[in-house]
């Protein structure tokens, strides 16, 4: 119940006291009205004089942007001393004219002019707009000299991005390019540098993904200007701070090799170390120069990128994700061990296809492989073997030990678009297929086809935590400024130490035993045995009639619908140091076209191997200088 | 007549509230507010999406809050004040442990859909707790040693947990506006003399041991103290904050340059210039009669908010009224007198105009219980 207003002397108090307290304010008010009266009305004329001719001006200093090396301290990115003619439209009064007395003292063209007069007209007044790059140092000398004449025009220095390894490293680093209005669009970043026109930031890769710490901090230069925007002197200066420096775990040399054994195939191939997640190469090819993005790639070039069937700007190993066919092998068999559903020496009949349900399901051996037992279903990669075992697992089991393996789940990588692939359960294809799982389905992905999808990375970090038995982590970055980056999943699998005994001598008999489906590629050099698995992934569906007919050969295939060849390995077998992936697109069979790749790719490794050391980062390399004082 | 007859029929119930609304106070508040919107949109150079849009938004958000809260009698709001203030002082002490920090000070608390400023609340949360123990405090007490020493202690508590995030010019405004309400609450003007005279005391003192042996700081503690009483001793960092801004404001002259013509745009550089500068943007595109017209606007919620409060004779209606009244006079007073270099340069936005979400979320929170006040009054 509310009471009655309290009546009396503190009623007439508060009135009082409210007045009074508005009198006060009301004074304050006034005074504020008074104070702007005397800045905006009577002191009108200087500030005007301060604002539009003796005005103070602000500078950004562009940071130098960080250094990307490899493990072994070689540079992978830098920059170089770029001179160039800038020009503020507020300060040079008649752009055109200017632009005409300057285009009498260094080379630039009608059509630069041009350009940029029409790039002043879109930027507000007081915003650099780069005349003419490139420029010898005589020229900016020149212009120096001519200053008075060519008012609201600096020379300026800037900075290329340099990628000393080309295509190397394209897919890894990525590149820098002018920030553009959709780049704007995309951030929620309220950095003043993004607003300089033709800002270099990262557009891909490494570059894109660690764009900050890269980037460094602007520094500001307050400087004091005279009506011809002619710098009368320097107020102040924050210096900038250069982007930190990034470290990768590859190895130049090895990706280097990577790349040239993969040659002119649309492939992609990973290394890793198991024992620490390090990614030592991630190969993509073909690939494609990153410094023509730099300096502004033309239109040839760009169009003759985007139409090529073999994509050559796609990174495969993060973005490519593909069917892993027989690689998924050692994820059914460790599933049907875990659950109890089989013991090693179960046997299976293989006559060369399972019937259920009145279809056929084939082995790729036509003949088929009589009794197998696990082992040798790995080692002859039987089909019907995981036909017969996968139908009591059952799809959740798979996808959970795929799961638990890293696929179909998403790994911290510094690149972007690095796709989670796929591993199906009935609830996934419910609610994405809006479809009942069928019994196929479990069948079809037993054996790596059907929907599920691995990218190479991910077919590396399984062959590297089975070989391992912990739950490694994929490293891309070792460490930025010197702070290391930690190593993620030293933990132990869920598995039963003796079910990855199976699954790895399986493996070993692979390559190393005789009917090994990759016994050609065997390493034949004492303590450096490879243990690994193949995988040939239809990217078509056979039909009966075409069985019937006899299946067309790859090679006699157009080459979008032939297979994908895949082989996963890891070395030395008994003391694993390296796992690897390699995923020919379309190349055929797993054993005669990625397992001598792979090999390849693991004795070069294994080779550099004692000498991969970090090292600590040379100071040497040329960053970029800071730009020449002010020389307006 | 009885007593109970009268009040059914002066109280409004139901929708016909909305006739009893402080509709003139609402209107003023969407006129400064679409002041700031203008101002946003012309400071982002013509890109709506950027700061006008979402302000937009979130003072529509704030209007019905506001509209919401006055339906609701004031009573109901009495009835919490004390738990209000008690909230508001455990967020201050949780946000150290679950804040983020921004800027350096840890003031926030990410709540998912926007993000919390407790100190701000606080400045309601102290005027509503003051008003409530004024309205309950029996009439003979209200200058008593004793009653006039446990609201202090009331104002003393959250000022000092702000001071420590540390965020100096909340903790002030919270302070000032507590002893407002002690003040119109009637306690004597011999506790504000003493108040007033000891703090000039401990400053003179202050000064007046520094170079000699008794020296109370630190040397360092003396040169800051002097750099934020006097920021031109320090031109690069926010001396040369209140410079720009008075080229700015006195480059407008009488009417300013026109709607998106500001040449200034140095400010583009000073992270400032869509929050606390804001008001230096008026100035140069509307120009002197621009800044009148945003100062009256000010002066006439003020008097609006007075004029209810002298005709509410509920007490804690009229002290919760004037409270939040003179927290808005604080606002903006600070905030302009700092643009125009009367003040030193403390972090106050200017209210209802400047970017950002929580200041403006508890501001029509409080004109939410002015308005209730309002709709609810004993005439």
């Amino acid at each position: 119940m509310r009471r009655p207003a309290k009546p009396g002397r503190l009623r007439q108090m508060l009135t009082r006291r409210t007045i009074l307290l508005a009198g006060l304010q009301a004074g304050v008010i006034g005074t504020l009205g008074v104070q702007m009266r005397r800045i905006a009305v009577e002191q009108n004329q200087s500030f005007r004089l301060l604002a539009e001719e003796n005005r103070v001006n602000i500078r950004l200093i562009p940071p130098v942007r960080g250094l990307v090396f490899d493990r072994l301290g070689k540079p992978l990115a830098y920059n170089e001393p770029n001179y160039k003619i800038d020009m503020v439209r507020e300060q040079s009064g008649d752009p055109e004219t200017v632009l005409r007395r300057l285009a009498t003292i260094i080379p630039i063209t009608e059509e630069d002019i041009a350009s940029a007069l029409e790039e002043m007209s879109k930027r507000r007044g007081f915003v650099p707009v780069t005349v003419a790059e490139d420029l010898d140092w005589e020229h900016i000398a020149a212009v120096s000299a001519n200053a008075p004449a060519l008012p609201g025009i600096t020379p300026e220095l800037g900075h290329y991005r340099i990628y000393p390894q080309a295509d190397d490293f394209a897919h890894i680093l990525g590149f820098v390019g002018p920030v553009s209005d959709y780049d704007l669009s995309q951030t929620d970043d309220d950095d003043p540098l993004l607003l300089i026109p033709r800002f270099q930031i990262g557009k891909n890769g490494i570059e894109r993904r660690i764009e900050k710490p890269l980037r460094g901090k602007s520094g500001v230069k307050r400087i004091e200007v005279n009506s011809i925007g002619r710098v009368m002197r320097v107020l102040g200066r924050e210096e900038s701070q250069p982007g930190a420096n990034v470290q990768l775990t590859i190895d130049n040399r090895l990706q280097r090799y990577a790349m040239e054994r993969l040659g002119k195939e649309s492939a992609a191939a990973v290394v890793m170390d198991v024992r620490n997640g390090d990614i030592v190469a991630l190969a993509s090819a073909p690939s494609f120069d990153p410094n023509k993005f730099v300096r502004g790639i033309s239109t040839t070039d760009w169009n003759a990128l985007n139409t090529d069937t073999y994509k050559p700007m796609l990174n495969k190993t993060v973005t490519g994700t593909y069917p892993p066919g027989s690689t998924f092998k050692m994820v059914t068999a460790l599933a049907a061990l875990k659950g109890g559903f089989v013991k090693p020496d179960d046997k299976v009949y293989c006559g060369g296809y399972l019937e259920l349900h009145n279809r056929r399901f084939h082995c790729w051996r036509r003949g088929g492989h009589g009794k197998v037992d696990m082992h040798d279903s790995l080692k002859k990669s039987c089909d019907v073997y995981y036909y017969e075992v996968c139908q009591e697992v059952g799809i959740e089991n798979i996808s959970a030990m795929a799961k638990e393996l890293g696929i179909g789940v998403e790994h911290e990588l510094e690149l972007p678009a690095v796709r989670e692939g796929l591993a199906p359960t009935k609830d996934w294809k419910k609610r994405r297929r809006d479809a009942d799982w069928v019994i196929g389905d479990t069948l079809n992905a037993s054996i790596g086809q059907g929907f599920v999808l691995a990218s190479p990375m991910q077919l590396a970090v399984m062959t590297a935590r089975i070989a391992s038995g912990t739950k490694i982590s994929p490293r891309l970055v070792n460490a930025i400024d010197n702070r290391p980056h930690p190593v993620k999943g030293r933990e132990p699998l869920d598995i039963d130490p003796e079910h990855l005994d199976v699954v790895r001598k399986g493996m070993y008999g692979v390559v190393n035993e005789r009917g090994g489906t990759a016994g050609r590629s065997r390493i034949r050099k004492e303590g450096w045995d490879m243990a690994g698995k193949t995988g040939t992934s239809q990217v078509r569906f056979i039909t009966k009639e075409e069985r019937a007919r006899g299946v067309i050969r790859n090679s006699d295939l157009p080459w979008e619908r032939r297979d994908h060849a895949l082989f996963v390995a890891y070395a030395p077998a008994d003391n694993p140091r390296f796992s690897i992936s390699v995923v020919v697109e379309h190349g055929g069979g797993g054993s005669s076209v990625a397992a001598p790749i792979a090999k390849d790719i693991m004795l070069e490794a294994l080779e550099l191997s004692e000498d991969m050391d970090y090292r600590s980062l040379p100071t040497d390399v040329r960053a970029g200088r800071e730009r020449p004082d002010d020389k307006a | 007549m009885s007593y109970l007859e009268q009040n059914i029929r002066t109280i409004p119930t139901g929708l016909s509230k909305v006739l009893y609304f402080n509709w003139p106070l609402a209107l003023l508040l969407t006129a400064v507010a679409c002041t700031g919107f203008l101002m946003l949109y012309s400071v982002s150079g013509g890109d709506i999406e950027r700061w006008a849009q979402p302000q937009i938004i979130r003072f529509a958000l704030g209007m019905g809050v506001m509209i919401f809260m006055a339906f609701i009698p004031i009573n109901f709001w009495r009835e919490i004040s004390a738990f209000a203030y008690i909230l508001g002082i455990g967020l201050l002490v949780a946000v150290p442990y679950i804040g983020e920090t921004r800027g350096g000070a840890q003031r926030w608390i990410d709540l998912k859909f926007m993000t919390l400023q407790p100190s701000e609340l606080m400045k309601v949360a102290v005027v509503m707790v003051l008003a409530l123990y004024y309205d309950w405090l029996d009439e003979r007490r209200v200058s008593r040693p004793f009653w006039v020493a446990l609201p202090i202690l009331l104002i003393l508590l959250p000022t000092f947990l702000v001071l420590g995030q540390p965020d100096l010019g909340t903790a002030l405004l919270i302070m000032a506006g507590g002893a407002i309400v002690m003040f119109i609450a009637g306690v004597s003007f011999w506790y504000f003399g003493i108040a007033i005279l000891s703090i000039v005391l401990l400053v003179t003192g202050v000064f007046a041991s520094k170079d000699t042996e008794y020296q109370m700081l630190k040397d360092y503690q003396y040169k800051r103290i002097e750099t934020f009483i006097d920021p031109s001793s320090d031109p690069l960092g926010s001396g040369y904050h209140i410079t720009q801004s008075k080229i700015a404001l006195g480059s407008g002259g009488l009417t300013g340059r026109g709607f998106m013509q500001g040449t200034q745009q140095r400010l583009n550089f000073l992270p400032e210039k869509h929050t606390d500068f804001i008001f230096t943007t008026l100035g140069e595109e509307f120009g002197f009669v621009g800044g009148i017209v945003l100062l009256a606007l000010y002066g006439l919620i003020l008097i609006f908010c007075y004029v209810s409060a002298l005709s509410n004779r509920d007490r804690y209606g009229s002290l919760v009224t004037i409270g939040v009244g003179t927290t808005f006079f604080f606002y903006f007073a600070v905030n302009m007198s700092m643009v125009m270099g009367l003040a030193p340069v403390v972090g106050v936005p200017l209210p209802l105009v400047s970017y950002g979400g929580s200041a403006m979320m508890v501001l029509l929170i409080a004109f939410g219980l002015v308005q209730s006040a309002h709709v609810h009054r004993s005439r």
